[in-house]
């Protein structure tokens, strides 16, 4: 049972379970499911600087600083205890053309080539880890939600809105990965 | 106000109080769709747990892989498809039987729905965010569970993803909405 479940989970198992996330969520207390806007409870609660943005009661959405933190503790249990020993299995397309870029290490789920403490300063880390994060932030509560806020809770609510974000999340993510991700991993 | 106030500076200041984030319900105007009840902290204590879960699920099928992402934005693999598909519709699903039998939280509360409006954010906010999205390979919620298995860096790509929130919010005013 235990080596089953440190296999990579199937889509159809993981996606179902996702989805119960909506309901499980409104059932325990009419929460909307979504992620992103804990960054901005965050900045509400650190750092508000009179921005009329970040200022509202905070302390009302504390229940989705304590759902991200949950997020960060699920990282660390799998890590302690449901680790898949073996590399991630990606498309041999994606393999040799990341192999082009020196990107050979495929042993944990975010690419220790890229992304390392010794590369925050490269122009390449830099543009990945500092410019990539501040995109998703500044996007994410630009567009009011994330891929949970707006793909999954409403996409599911059918709200129209939600659905336009969801298709320019794709078009920018297309964009990106194919005409724009070369140049900067050729860095 | 200023009842001198253009019709400009009016839609101005109702942009200003409305709430265009669709995952903060506590902004709403209307607060019906808000819990009144007040509960000491540790009833938060269920979400960590819900999180705790959400988090599993997300490293565990690999949807917090840069790896993964990467196959999605070029149509290598199915698998990102069928996650987020298959969550949808049961999104959907279960979103039409609690309306439908109109379903109580745990404390016996009415669930209730808001709609929300559209705005040009989430075209421009969609289109960075997928940008970013590529980028990093990772979503907001990944960012946490990716620190969370041992990827320390990642606190650098958290930290500019607040820094990106504050930043919007500092100019928010100034973007088209």
């Amino acid at each position: 049972m235990l080596d089953l479940l440190k296999q990579p989970w199937p889509w159809y198992v993981a996606g179902p379970l996702i989805g119960l996330m909506v309901p499980a969520l409104l059932l325990l207390g009419n929460k909307s499911f979504g992620i992103s806007s804990s960054l901005r409870h965050i900045c509400a609660a650190c750092i508000p600087a009179k921005i009329p943005f970040f200022q509202y009661n905070w302390k009302k959405e504390l229940w989705n600083l304590f759902f991200v933190s949950g997020v960060l503790l699920g990282g660390v249990v799998v890590a302690l205890f449901l680790q898949n020993p073996e590399p991630v299995q990606v498309n041999g397309a994606l393999v040799s053309e990341l192999q082009q870029y020196g990107i050979s290490n495929y042993h944990g789920l975010v690419p220790v080539d890229l992304f390392n403490w010794s590369n925050v300063l490269s122009l390449k880390g830099l543009i990945m880890m500092v410019g990539g994060g501040f995109l998703v932030g500044f996007g994410t509560r630009y567009a009011g939600g994330c891929t949970s806020g707006h793909a999954i809770m409403g996409l599911s609510n059918l709200q129209l809105p939600s659905l336009v974000a969801t298709v320019s999340f794709m078009a920018g993510g297309f964009f990106v990965a194919n005409l724009i991700l070369p140049w900067i991993l050729k860095l | 106000m200023d009842s001198k106030e253009t019709i400009q500076q009016r839609k101005h200041r109702r942009f200003l109080t409305e709430n265009t984030d669709f995952e903060v319900r506590s902004l709403d105007a209307e607060s019906f769709n808000e819990s009144e009840l007040i509960h000491p902290w540790y009833y938060n204590l269920k979400y960590l747990f819900a999180g705790l879960l959400f988090g599993i699920i997300l490293v565990k099928a690999e949807v917090i892989s840069w790896f993964r992402i990467q196959e999605m934005f070029r149509l290598q693999s199915f698998h990102m498809y069928g996650v987020i598909g298959s969550a949808v519709v049961v999104g959907i699903l279960s979103v039409l039987i609690i309306k439908k039998f109109k379903l109580k939280t745990i404390y016996g509360e009415p669930i209730e729905f808001v709609s929300k409006k559209f705005n040009k954010g989430n075209i421009y906010g969609g289109l960075m965010f997928g940008f970013g999205w590529a980028i990093t390979g990772a979503c907001p919620g990944p960012l946490f569970a990716q620190i969370g298995t041992g990827a320390t860096v990642i606190i650098v790509t958290l930290l500019s993803a607040v820094a990106g929130t504050w930043v919007y919010g500092k100019f928010r005013n100034n973007l088209p909405h």
